[in-house]
């Protein structure tokens, strides 16, 4: 049981029983109350008729007597006293809490040259990528050839299944919505040119790159801010070496050679699931669909399909890699830029989609 | 007349390694109730992992490990459970979690294992953290503290649910001298005021001397315990060659 007396000049806190795992909310709150309207008193202890404390009496007494100069605990039990002491002993003070507060226009300012500095970042990686790249070309790159095939490893055969999986599912789709409509007109059989048009120009590649974007880009951001966690990247950077050179040209490079493959992949697959919706739903024979789709497929499509696929590759590996070499040192900042990392690269290849298309229109291609 | 402490930690005939290859081979040793006990060697002699069976995060190959009388192996989840809510570690690196601010850490495991009211556990997170020297910083997260101050924080988690033995892996790693010399005091006075049974892994000698009352010294070559007892005793009386090269840093050795 807790209570207090008053005296002149200070106030007694009477300790009684056992007061293990004590929680009585109403008589500490009554205390507390007591302590706080006497500031300036002297705190004092009776501890004659107490049994048995554990932590929470040692919390509740050092409760009431953080902050104040004039505490007697000589009639508290010795081990008790030493613990209060030791806990009221400060080391050191916390730094004092900034204030937070902005106005909208300094959150506006503040938003403005994070934002610049963010973009200006993001060039001057793409920039040194590029470099890289040169370096590379010229026999320079300090790469190591073994990395170099492990990225490519992981991203060549190893992707082949989901992939494959993904594009038939969608080449499925894109047949089966088409065909509803075009049952209406009788041209049922268009469906084998939708199909072929829609992979080879567009689809195929960016199925390819959001499967890609989510296996290897995230892959790429977590491997990198795992070592810059640990203090990797650190090392490569006073060691000299260009981080672009050792950790980024190897990704790059490998995503750029795939995926022009598997943009081929991607391709081939949706136009496999096609045939399915149209053999098997609307009745046609192979031949006839095979027919239709080799009409439809032109040879500046495909390239088109393989163009973007290659430029996604790209994209997908710097977007890896930046938020990558960018991330924090904490395990948060790991889940933070590997999800930085997807949603960038597949934001990146629907404006680069977009910025593509009207180039190519705009050249009659 | 005084009574002999009993021991909190029995372990008997342990052995652990990885394959064909024998890490440790039958190790005893016991570990007196309130002791300061340190388990050195050199590197690689199997300390770590011999505190990783001791917590129940590896199994011994065979052996038994009793903790306060009771089997830690017992095939009672709940009995195990109850076992480890009385051990309170703390890793080389804290390992506190950077997702939660100190309070948020230390709140953890009382949120867990006690039906606690939430102002008493704020009451019981603050007095940990100033137990450690860390009054204050309960709204701190771990990114924003240094790495001396974050194993205090790890001391402070560990002791949450004041448990009956502490496990502390390398403590002084990574410290310097005034940052590990106030930590080694720290160990001493929860020790005398908590009473709390320390097993520490180090290979550091000052922080060995200034606070181990116990001790054990593991040999990698021989994979087995070469000697035992309070460091400055065995500093005096080295029962071996070995023992007497590790606690003189070599110096004799080589002059």
């Amino acid at each position: 049981m807790l209570s207090c007396q008053v005296l002149t000049g200070e106030v007694k806190v009477i300790l009684e029983g056992n007061l293990c795992s004590y929680d009585n909310e109403a008589e500490k709150a009554q205390i507390y109350a007591t302590i706080a309207e006497q500031k300036k008193s002297k705190i004092s202890f009776d501890a004659k008729k107490l049994t048995d404390w554990d932590s929470t009496t040692v919390g509740f007494l050092y409760k009431l007597s953080k902050g104040r100069k004039e505490i007697d605990v000589t009639s508290l039990p010795k081990d008790l006293a030493h613990l209060l002491q030791l806990a009221l002993k400060v080391d050191r003070k916390p730094p004092e809490a900034k204030d937070e507060k902005q106005d909208f226009f300094e959150k506006v300012g503040e938003n403005s040259i994070n934002g610049y500095k963010s973009f200006c970042q993001g060039v001057s990686f793409i920039k040194d990528s590029m470099k890289s790249m040169l370096r590379l070309l010229s026999g320079r790159a300090i790469m190591r050839k073994v990395d170099f095939l492990f990225a490519l490893e992981g991203c060549s055969y190893q992707a082949v299944g989901i992939i494959s999986l993904i594009s038939f599912m969608v080449g499925l789709i894109l047949a089966f919505v088409g065909a509803i409509q075009m049952q209406t007109f009788g041209v049922e059989i268009y469906v084998s040119s939708l199909v072929a048009i829609a992979m080879t120009r567009i689809m195929g590649a960016i199925m390819a790159g959001i499967v890609m974007s989510g296996r290897t880009g995230a892959s790429y951001a977590a491997t990198i801010g795992t070592m810059q966690v640990n203090e990797e990247v650190d090392a490569l950077r006073t060691m000299g070496i260009p981080i672009t050179d050792f950790l980024v040209l190897p990704r790059i490079s490998a995503l750029m050679i795939t995926m022009p493959f598997l943009t081929m992949l991607s391709d081939l697959m949706g136009m496999i699931g096609g045939a399915v919706v149209g053999t098997v739903m609307l009745g046609f024979s192979i031949d006839e669909y095979w027919q239709y789709t080799e009409k439809a497929l032109k040879m500046s499509n495909f390239l088109l399909g393989i163009l973007h696929g290659f430029v996604y590759g790209y994209i997908i590996a710097l977007c890896g890699c930046y938020y990558g070499v960018h991330c924090g040192r904490n395990a948060d900042s790991v889940g933070v830029a590997t999800t930085k990392a997807v949603v960038a690269s597949i934001v990146w290849m629907i404006v680069i989609t977009g910025i593509l298309t009207v180039i190519i229109e705009e050249a009659g291609a | 007349m005084i009574a002999e402490p009993k021991n909190i930690i029995e372990a008997t005939d342990l052995s652990f390694g990885y394959g064909d290859f024998m890490l440790m081979k039958n190790i005893s040793f016991a570990v007196k109730e309130h002791d300061i006990f340190v388990i050195m060697g050199g590197s690689g002699c199997g300390k770590s992992t011999l505190l990783h069976i001791l917590t129940g995060l590896k199994k011994a190959a065979s052996g038994r490990i009793k903790i306060d009388g009771k089997n830690l192996w017992t095939s009672d989840q709940t009995l195990r459970k109850d076992i480890m809510t009385d051990c309170g570690i703390l890793y080389q690196s804290g390992a506190l979690f950077s997702s939660m601010t100190l309070a948020e850490n230390i709140a953890m495991p009382l949120q867990q294992y006690t039906d606690y009211s939430s102002s008493l556990i704020k009451e019981l997170v603050s007095l940990k953290l100033a137990l450690v020297g860390l009054a204050g910083f309960e709204n701190f997260y771990p990114s924003e503290i240094s790495g001396g101050m974050k194993k205090r924080a790890g001391l402070a988690r560990a002791l949450a649910l004041d448990p009956k033995i502490v496990y502390c892996d390398e403590p002084s790693a990574g410290l310097d001298p005034i940052s590990s010399h106030l930590l080694d005091d720290l160990f001493i006075e929860l020790n005398q005021s908590l009473g709390t049974t320390f097993v520490i892994v180090s290979h550091e000698l000052p922080s060995i001397f200034a606070v181990a009352n116990n001790s054990v010294y593991l040999d990698a070559e021989t994979k087995s315990i070469k000697g035992s007892g309070n460091p400055k005793e065995l500093l005096k009386n080295p029962p071996n060659e070995k023992v007497k090269e590790f606690l003189t840093r070599g110096e004799n050795i080589h002059a």
